[in-house]
């Protein structure tokens, strides 16, 4: 398979968030702003792609009847090291995503491409379909956080444009958020 | 007094779906139908009190004094999808009744964010066991009113006719988030209920 077009799915055809509607949790709450939603689309890409990897390389080691409990032991393992190097190097995004990180453990996006993809195909192409998707992912929480930092405090990446007396602190709080993705998936729904 | 205020704050205040975001899949997935959420609720609360209450217990008395607190996250997820597991046999064994209640349930519930985020929030906040328990209680109340309450007004939602760019994921969403917004109306009553039972 062509290495562009693994990388176009998972942007377009096969968006975890707008097409797949997976991993729901961390792109309600993380994406109050463009910038939370970039480090948490990066944050679960990492993440993803060295699951991915790994995983392929080890799918004829894993007998089938135990695999989702070995999978979610990989998973589990690069997401205590990712925890651990964002809390020593990054300590402002370990503050405001907090629980998020450790809750990608249970991201069904990345448990979900362990089974459908890295299971199946070789370790480089796992690896570039971890890319696809998780750019697909950070796209999609970036897009999310820039909508809702606009409406919500009138800025974009923490460069605020409009005066605050216009801004509506609702698209901030966790109602603006349903709301946000609700409008945004109508769009893209009448553009496919 | 404090178990009160617990109660209150976690089913109407921070509610764990419309104000945490934690347990979003169940939400959507599971709230078509007013009986399934029923059932999805019940098997959550079982879970995750139990859930909390052993990784409450491995926390305090395996990880701290080992100074393994750095793999919490592992031996959380571990604990509460063997867990899952063996509630899952002892019911079949048990009460195959219940099992057929909450069976189909189950296996969806180990990666519930819902049930790792209340066993690693109560450690964060520091709660002693019978807090804890009656946290992760009381959460999972707040679990299953929002997601019943939800599902009542899908029900009624299948029924109308939607614009067809809304239709689907769209629409729900939309109502979560208006069910969000009215479940910001309890915002603040726990300070006021605080004063009220003379804890401040």
């Amino acid at each position: 398979m062509n290495y562009l077009n693994i990388i176009k799915n998972g942007i377009v055809k096969d968006n975890p968030t707008f097409v797949l509607m997976l991993g729901m949790c961390p792109t309600l709450a993380t994406t109050t702003s463009a910038g939370n939603g970039l480090a948490m689309g990066l944050a679960t890409m990492a993440v993803l792609m060295c699951t991915n990897f790994v995983i392929s390389c080890m799918k004829n080691l894993t007998p089938d009847k135990v695999r989702i409990p070995v999978f979610i032991v990989v998973i589990a393992t690069f997401v205590t090291l990712l925890q651990m190097a964002i809390k020593a190097y990054l300590p402002q995004v370990d503050k405001e995503l907090g629980l998020f990180i450790p809750l990608i453990v249970v991201n069904c996006i990345i448990l979900g491409r362990a089974e459908a993809f890295a299971a199946k195909n070789s370790p480089v192409a796992s690896l570039i379909d971890g890319v696809g998707i998780g750019l697909g992912f950070t796209l999609a929480l970036t897009l999310l956080g820039i909508v809702r930092e606009i409406l919500g405090a009138g800025a974009v990446f923490g460069y605020a444009f409009i005066p605050e007396d216009y801004n509506i602190l609702l698209f901030v709080l966790a109602p603006g958020a349903f709301i946000t993705l609700g409008y945004l998936i109508a769009i893209v729904n009448k553009l496919k | 007094m404090e178990y009160l205020l617990i109660f209150i704050s976690a089913i109407f205040v921070n509610n764990i779906v419309l104000a945490q975001f934690l347990g979003i899949c169940p939400f959507l997935g599971v709230s078509k139908k007013i009986d399934t959420s029923l059932g999805m609720s019940a098997a959550v609360a079982f879970v995750m009190v139990l859930a909390t209450l052993v990784t409450w217990l491995v926390q305090t008395y395996v990880l701290v004094p080992a100074h393994l607190e750095y793999l919490q996250t592992i031996a959380f997820i571990l604990v509460i999808a063997s867990l899952v597991q063996m509630i899952e046999i002892i019911l079949k064994k048990v009460s195959p009744a219940l099992y057929q209640a909450l069976g189909i349930f189950l296996p969806l519930i180990t990666t519930n964010c819902a049930v790792l985020g209340v066993a690693i929030l109560v450690i964060q906040k520091e709660m002693n066991l019978g807090h804890s328990i009656m946290y992760a209680f009381s959460t999972a109340i707040g679990f299953g009113l929002a997601l019943t309450v939800f599902a009542g007004i899908r029900e009624q939602l299948a029924l109308t006719d939607i614009p067809k760019g809304m239709r689907g994921m769209a629409i729900v969403l939309v109502t979560a988030g208006l069910l969000s917004l009215a479940f910001m109306g309890f915002s603040g009553v726990d300070g006021g209920l605080r004063i009220l039972l003379g804890l401040d």
